[in-house]
């Protein structure tokens, strides 16, 4: 006589299988850490969209927020824009810089898209691309804090939100400089 | 005012989906024929709710309408009209929309071919696809929604990624997922089946066609995908071992397996169990392929998103395959094998061989696939199996394939003798013994494919011999040779469809060992004017030329390529420049030949036009995939004619 419960060891045999996919929502693929990490970060100097220069080595002594975006970057950047505003507005009293870096685009794309957020944080168009490709930037939106000695030291990838900005920046601006 | 009617069209189909399959279920409950044509009408409006859905979807991307997140994502207004058309399905939201539209198509050609045919199957077979439908509907109103709406509305659009503007784009995906799709149509009949409790062979000669129909189509899919991933990515190669493919290749496996076994379940009343297992695998995987390369569990170059979408995947397939595989333990005293295995050297024993073989690479396949995920929950550390593991353990596998792909049409069912061993195999086997030695006198020094080419020649001898004696068997009748043939590739169709299949595997396989065997590659850096030489071809560089196309910057070198002293030819590989896009895509240039493609990619230039990087392939025998591709369609053609000996 065979074990009547043996037969269900067809549909038990799935469980494993649903499980460990289930697990799989807990990592994350992406969540490759940029070589760049505690890392000087590559020096920059470009000119911003009004016409002023600006470079990583004026910055140094405070905490830069570099986040690379495009007009065309549909739907993320336009996404966490308000946000990166909020931020500017929040930290630059606290000695918070925030840089955005304006990828592969057209200017008066990009133009548009600044004054529709009324960004007022110095935004530059990286006409070559060579910043973006010094950061190792995959796609846009990108985004890293740079602490005050000048080194990387959170990278994140995909749309910025208010927390994210403020967890990073608070533990950046609690180290001693 | 489309996001609005295609968003009330995508819910309006799932209501009815959802009341479809209900009232499906309760006609077969209570025999009702009043709800049951309250089902069908439900299928009805849901296929034409989707047809509506798709025509909104077309018309906005005709029109820019970049209120709309998935159009301002996936086109701006530099796109060409056909790849506006096949944005459609260039990501996620868009091909769940073409996937249930395909189901409901599938969906209403079983409502039309079985409502009088199969009274007791049919309620719940509707019921099984309705249901399935309104998961992928449920997918489309929840958390993939493709008539999602984008504020701030932006002046243009991102663009469909570069890599999916190609012809192959046009094809590859239709062609996929109306293999995946069609799967659904055997998965509803078995589950019907035991369902109803009618575990034979009913459920299985009314499905068979779908079957061969859903697995031509994967194969057409798989075949296109190699071809657009060796024109366009100009790594020169066709298959990678990549999730997404493996994700397409394991259901094709088990649908390989699956095509098989039923025939031993037809002819001797066995594997019934197993014949249902397969199906649901084969369904399950498709559901399981789409998850894996939409959820993001396994890394995919190119989503950034990871949504909800990956719980309603894993919880369907959950869904599915506890509910099928507890509904056939629960009817498992209905399928004991009728017959008993008579000998070892028998047909269904082959057959067995196969099914083991090809289950066996299908579970490799997702062991390697799904390994990163394993090692990080078992060891915490995320590692990868790459290209060396499938090959290492795939090529045996399929090796013995191909001489299981000689014997099993062949070799007698119960037992064979020594007599049709001999009278069968003796000549295919000096044929490939034969064959395997002359190349090896030509040079042919690599075992493996040494030993592919001489499995290749058995298995096509064998079927050479098989036809050769039929028809000429025919021809005592008085019919000449062409009419003998016609009349016998008619008559057993089904035999010589499946014949003829093998005979495009054969030629594929060709191609497999042929390219990875004999491909030759070097890359070199050539001044204006200068020349490299590879394996008898002469490429000089003459020079780049810069252009502005509609959506993309493009420079485009020159080099005149010749051939011992034959005229030269020029080709022009190229770098694209898409805005939206971080580094350029290389576009490549090749001339495909019988035994050879010359086949050039463009890479680092100078920007006066000096000197460029070049890498050259002479890839060998890559044209037999495309060829195998081509027989495989004209024997799955022959083998879903109606079979004439059963209507006769």
């Amino acid at each position: 006589m065979k074990a009547s419960w043996l037969k269900w060891a067809i549909p038990a045999a799935v469980v494993p299988v649903l499980l460990l996919l289930a697990y799989g929502f807990k990592t994350n693929p992406h969540d490759i850490p940029s070589p760049l990490l505690n890392r000087p970060a590559a020096a920059f100097s470009l000119t911003t969209f009004s016409g002023a220069p600006i470079s990583l080595e004026s910055l140094r002594g405070s905490v830069v927020v570099l986040n690379f975006w495009a007009s065309w970057c549909v739907p993320a950047c336009y996404d966490e824009a308000p946000a990166l505003e909020r931020t500017w507005r929040e930290y630059k009293d606290k000695g918070v810089t925030v840089v955005g870096v304006d990828v592969q685009d057209k200017e008066e794309a990009a133009r548009e898209f600044l004054a529709k957020f009324n960004h007022s944080f110095p935004n530059a168009p990286d006409p070559k691309g060579r910043v973006s490709v010094d950061y190792g930037v995959y796609g846009v939106p990108e985004t890293f804090f740079i602490d005050r000695q000048g080194r990387v030291r959170f990278k994140v990838v995909g749309g910025l939100t208010d927390e994210t900005a403020r967890h990073h920046l608070d533990a950046l601006l609690k180290e001693p400089s | 005012m489309i996001p609005e009617l295609g968003y009330g069209a995508t819910v309006a189909a799932l209501v009815l989906a959802l009341w479809g399959a209900a009232a499906a279920v309760m006609s077969a409950r209570s025999g009702s024929a009043a709800l049951l044509r309250s089902g069908e009408r439900a299928a009805v409006g849901a296929f034409a709710l989707i047809t509506a859905c798709i025509a909104l979807m077309l018309y906005a991307f005709l029109t820019f309408d970049f209120s709309i997140q998935y159009v301002a994502i996936n086109t701006n207004r530099g796109t060409p009209f056909y790849y506006r058309i096949t944005a459609l399905w260039g990501a996620l939201e868009g091909s769940i929309v073409l996937w249930s539209w395909m189901l409901s198509i599938y969906t209403l050609i079983v409502v039309f071919q079985y409502r009088r045919r199969q009274p007791e199957l049919y309620p719940w077979v509707l019921s099984v696809m309705l249901g399935i439908l309104a998961f992928f509907l449920l997918v489309m109103t929840i958390p993939a929604p493709p008539f999602e709406r984008l504020t701030p509305i932006p002046p243009d659009g991102r663009g469909l990624n570069p890599l999916l503007q190609d012809s192959g784009m046009i094809t590859h995906p239709v062609a996929l997922y109306l293999g995946f799709t069609g799967f659904t149509v055997p998965f509803a009949f078995a589950m019907a089946a035991l369902i109803v409790g009618r575990t034979g062979e009913e459920w299985i000669t009314i499905t068979r066609r779908w079957t061969i129909i859903a697995w031509y189509f994967l194969s057409l899919g798989l075949l296109i995908g190699g071809w657009w991933s060796y024109h366009v990515l100009g790594w020169g190669g066709y298959w990678a071992w990549d999730p997404v493919e493996n994700a397409a290749f394991m259901p094709w496996l088990t649908a390989t397996a699956f095509l098989h076994s039923v025939m031993v379940q037809e002819r001797r009343r066995m594997l019934k169990l197993w014949n249902l297992s397969l199906i649901i695998l084969t369904f399950g995987l498709t559901i399981f392929g789409t998850f894996l390369t939409r959820s993001g569990i396994i890394g995919s170059v190119h989503s950034f998103t990871q949504g909800s979408i990956g719980i309603f995947f894993l919880g369907f397939l959950a869904l599915a395959l506890l509910g099928s595989f507890s509904l056939l333990a629960s009817r498992m005293e209905r399928l004991r094998a009728e017959g008993v295995l008579d000998s070892v050297v028998s047909r269904e024993s082959m057959f067995l061989l196969n099914n083991l073989f090809l289950v066996a690479a299908a579970f490799t396949v997702f062991f390697g696939t799904v390994f990163p995920l394993l090692s990080e929950a078992v060891r915490g550390v995320k590692i990868s199996v790459g290209a060396p593991f499938f090959n290492l353990v795939n090529i045996p596998v399929f090796l013995s394939l191909l001489f299981l792909m000689g014997v099993g049409p062949l070799i007698a069912w119960r037992r064979a003798s020594a007599e049709n061993l001999k009278r069968n195999f003796l000549k295919p086997v000096l044929a490939g013994f034969v064959a395997a030695a002359a190349l090896r006198a030509v040079g042919v020094a690599n075992g493996l494919v040494l030993t592919a080419m001489g499995l290749v020649v058995f298995v096509a001898s064998t079927i050479a011999l098989d036809l050769f004696r039929a028809v000429r068997a025919r021809r005592r009748s008085g019919d000449g040779w062409s009419a003998a043939t016609w009349g016998l590739l008619l008559r057993q169709n089904r035999r010589y469809g499946g014949f003829i299949v093998h005979l495009g595997i054969l030629v594929v396989a060709l191609g497999v060992a042929g390219s990875q065997a004999w491909s030759v590659q070097k890359e070199v850096t050539l001044d204006r004017g200068q020349s490299a030489e590879l394996a008898g071809y002469h490429v000089r560089f003459d020079g780049l030329s810069a252009s502005e196309e509609s959506n993309h910057a493009k420079v485009t070198g020159a080099f005149t390529v010749t051939n011992g002293g034959a005229g030269g030819d020029v080709l022009h590989p190229a770098k694209k420049f898409y805005p939206q896009d971080q580094s350029p895509i290389a576009a490549v240039d090749y001339r495909l030949g019988f035994f050879e493609d010359i086949y050039v990619v463009l890479g680092d230039f100078a920007n006066d036009g000096s000197h460029a990087t070049i890498k050259v392939q002479v890839n060998r025998m890559v044209s037999w995939l495309w060829m195998g591709g081509f027989v495989l369609t004209l024997g799955a053609a022959l083998a879903i004619l109606p079979d004439a000996r059963r209507t006769a």
